[in-house]
């Protein structure tokens, strides 16, 4: 049997918190060792896990083994650190511990048109985007003709990629992408970019390299897209691989793991609660017609969201506010608790209750994460952002009375609202 | 193909030149992207480099040569600071752009593996194609006025190249990862490269300064590649054999200076940038 084309064992990332400003000023620096010329050379406090109080393990102890043409896909939350991982495996940043072996060539597209320059021309950019991409001048004449048919660009190609359209653009770099020849290809949520046209395309592309038997790794939430293409799936939550097995058997998991977490969420524990000195988030929790939710909600009902807080610190005001995003991570609303008394009055201690309704016949269905944020607004200051508290899924029953009426195939659009529809003869 | 084998501790080289040869192709390209955005987002081209130094000349011939009446060791003025203009534009080209690189390429950092050495390189190289430019130029000018170079020129041309892309590249490396890491550096620097001009002699020749000082100044070795250019046009230019060695040693411990706290740091520029 042949050797894994990828081996990776016991890998972490340990990175910082406070992705905001990773970076410092002179200034700063400088006025600070000023200040305090003791506090570079102390040591930082270290954890039992091995932290420092501003880190935290994006990716912790994960052990893997690919073989030569397998695709692999990646699921797991936002934050699992599935990024992290591609990253790794390319060599763009370092692991903190553990290694990665690889036994062939790597490409990664974590991002299409990655160097492209909007000044230079279409073809120009060609050139440029592959010589980043790792393929040598000769490789890219070769394939040139074909690239620039992928992307029917044939028009266009001496325009500057400034002028061209979104879908343009992204056909040109997708185009120039996935010609690379490498022996491992890692992918990261490219497609969830562009047409439905051009997504099918990009798909069956994608199809076309994993029948030559190349190694590919597979960033998405789609699971669609998972289940078609790839053979094995890696779990990630919090920075732990949580499973690496079949298809089947990983994306079950997968809506189980998120159904556990599902509706409802309570943080015993004041002190580790998320929060600040100012307000901490008790509990969330979700409800159908007024009894709780169970996992999966119909499309009909009238949701609500109870936010418990526990205020800690007088003189406040305090905006709690709600985001939901869809398992395609597109936002599909934010809203906040902007109107009334309640506005600009100053908090006293106390645990509160907020309520949000959310009508019955607007959302679409499929699955859904909140996110709750409570905020003050002068000075503005988010005292918790919390992502990932409940998750749910939106069923719709097709029993005729909802916005789908009498149809069966897909629907698209983000909200699927019953609206008022008029039609007579003129 | 040899296995790959990444782990937390990096154990390359100060300077990995099979590498940045695997990566040749590239470096061209950023090359060629850098002068071709360039010249499309200037009006005048290509002639704006040639611009530049002329204008600059004329200047200083005006202000230091006829009014402030500055010695030019036996040059006419204006062949002596377009002598130190070439080389110091080239100097500060090549270090500003190269200083900026890893911002201005943030998002290929972030994206894809490349050796980062070759940012800041290709930045010193696209100074070098506005250089050549100019060293015709030079050549033009002086040969107009009737100033032929010396042949001694073949050996010091290239040496004042060398030497002036070794140091530009150096402290470039180290500004470049500096920046990275203090973004307000790139506010300091257009100061810091201004000052530099003042302590180069590009506007006085190094004769008029003190012999201590002359010391100290040829720590930069900007200052001996300005100085033998100017003798290659005038054998009675006074040149300092000695402080050659001082500025050739001093731009070798500049560039192992970069390339050590830039191979230090580069590792993490992708969780900074």
């Amino acid at each position: 049997m042949s050797k894994p084309i990828i081996e990776i064992n016991n890998l972490s990332k340990k990175y910082k918190i406070g992705i905001k400003q990773p970076y410092f000023s002179l200034r700063d620096t400088v006025m600070g060792f000023v200040a305090n010329p003791i506090t570079p050379f102390k040591k930082k406090k270290i954890n039992k896990e091995g932290l420092a109080e501003d880190e935290f393990w994006a990716l912790k102890e994960v052990s893997l083994k690919i073989m030569p043409g397998e695709s692999i896909g990646i699921i797991g939350f936002n934050g699992a650190g599935k990024t992290t991982l591609l990253k790794l495996i390319s060599q763009i940043t370092p692991p903190t511990l553990g290694e990665i072996i690889l036994r062939g060539s790597v490409a990664s597209l974590l991002e299409v048109g990655t160097g492209f320059h909007p000044e230079l021309s279409g073809r120009e950019n060609i050139y440029l985007n592959g010589a980043i991409l790792g393929m040598t001048r000769s490789e890219i004449n070769k394939k040139f003709i074909e690239i620039v048919n992928f992307a029917e660009i044939e028009k266009f190609l001496d325009t500057p990629v400034k002028r061209y359209s979104s879908g343009m653009y992204m056909r040109l770099a997708f185009a120039v992408a996935s010609h690379l020849d490498s022996d491992i290809l890692l992918i990261d949520e490219v497609l969830a970019v562009g047409d439905t046209v051009f997504q099918k395309k990009c798909l069956g592309k994608i199809e076309d390299i994993t029948g030559k038997g190349r190694t590919i790794l597979f960033v998405t939430h789609n699971l669609q897209a998972i289940s078609r293409y790839c053979q094995k799936v890696a779990l990630l939550d919090k920075g732990n691989l949580v499973k690496f097995a079949s298809v089947g058997k990983v994306v079950n998991d997968y809506l189980d793991y998120r159904q556990k977490t599902a509706t409802k969420r309570t943080w015993a524990k004041l002190s580790s609660s998320p929060g600040d000195n100012v307000v901490r988030l008790r509990e969330v929790s979700l409800w159908e017609d007024l009894r709780p939710a169970k996992d999966s909600v119909d499309i009909r009902s009238t949701l609500r969201i109870d936010i418990n807080y526990q205020v800690l610190t007088s003189g406040e005001s305090l905006v709690p506010s709600i985001q939901l995003t869809n398992q395609q991570g597109i936002i599909v609303f934010s809203s906040n608790h902007s109107v009334e008394e309640w506005n600009w009055k100053k908090r006293e201690k106390g645990t509160y209750l907020s309520s949000v309704y959310i009508p019955g016949n607007f959302l679409s269905d499929g699955n859904y994460i909140l996110r709750v944020v409570i905020a003050s607004y002068s000075p503005a200051r988010k005292h918790i952002s919390q992502r990932d508290v409940i998750t749910f899924c939106v069923v719709d029953s097709s029993e005729g009375d909802t916005a789908r009426g009498g149809y069966i195939g897909r629907i698209d659009g983000v909200v699927r609202p019953l609206l008022k529809w008029n039609t007579k003869l003129t | 193909m040899k296995d790959i084998i990444i782990t937390p501790f990096s154990s390359k080289k100060l300077l990995d030149l099979s590498e940045i040869w695997r990566y040749r192709e590239l470096l061209y390209i950023f090359t060629w992207r850098d002068i071709k955005v360039r010249y499309k987002q200037t009006i005048l081209g290509i002639l704006w480099v040639i611009f530049q130094p002329i204008v600059t000349m004329a200047i200083f011939t005006f202000f230091f040569g006829n009014l402030a009446k500055i010695s030019s060791g036996g040059l006419p003025y204006a062949l002596f600071s377009l002598c130190g203009l070439v080389y110091w534009n080239f100097f500060s080209g090549a270090l500003s752009h190269a200083s900026d690189s890893m911002l201005t390429n943030e998002s290929i950092i972030k994206k894809v593996y490349i050796p980062k050495i070759i940012i800041p390189l290709s930045s010193v190289i696209t100074g070098f194609i506005d250089y050549l430019i100019n060293f015709f130029l030079l050549i033009f000018f002086a040969l107009s006025l009737g100033y032929i170079p010396q042949v001694s020129g073949l050996i010091i041309f290239p040496l004042g190249i060398i030497l002036t892309m070794i140091s530009a590249f150096g402290l470039g490396l180290f500004l470049s990862s500096f920046n990275v890491k203090y973004r307000d550096v790139r506010y300091i620097l257009p100061f810091f490269i201004q000052i530099l001009l003042f302590i180069t002699p590009v506007i006085y020749p190094l004769s008029i300064v003190s012999e201590r000082n002359r010391l100290i100044m040829a720590l930069n070795p900007m200052t001996t590649v300005v100085e033998l250019t100017r003798f290659v046009f005038s054998v009675n230019y006074k040149i300092y054999p000695h402080l050659i060695i001082i500025s050739l040693l001093s731009s070798l411990v500049i560039l192992m200076f970069g390339l050590w706290y830039f191979r230090k740091t580069e590792q993490f520029f992708a969780d900074v940038v």
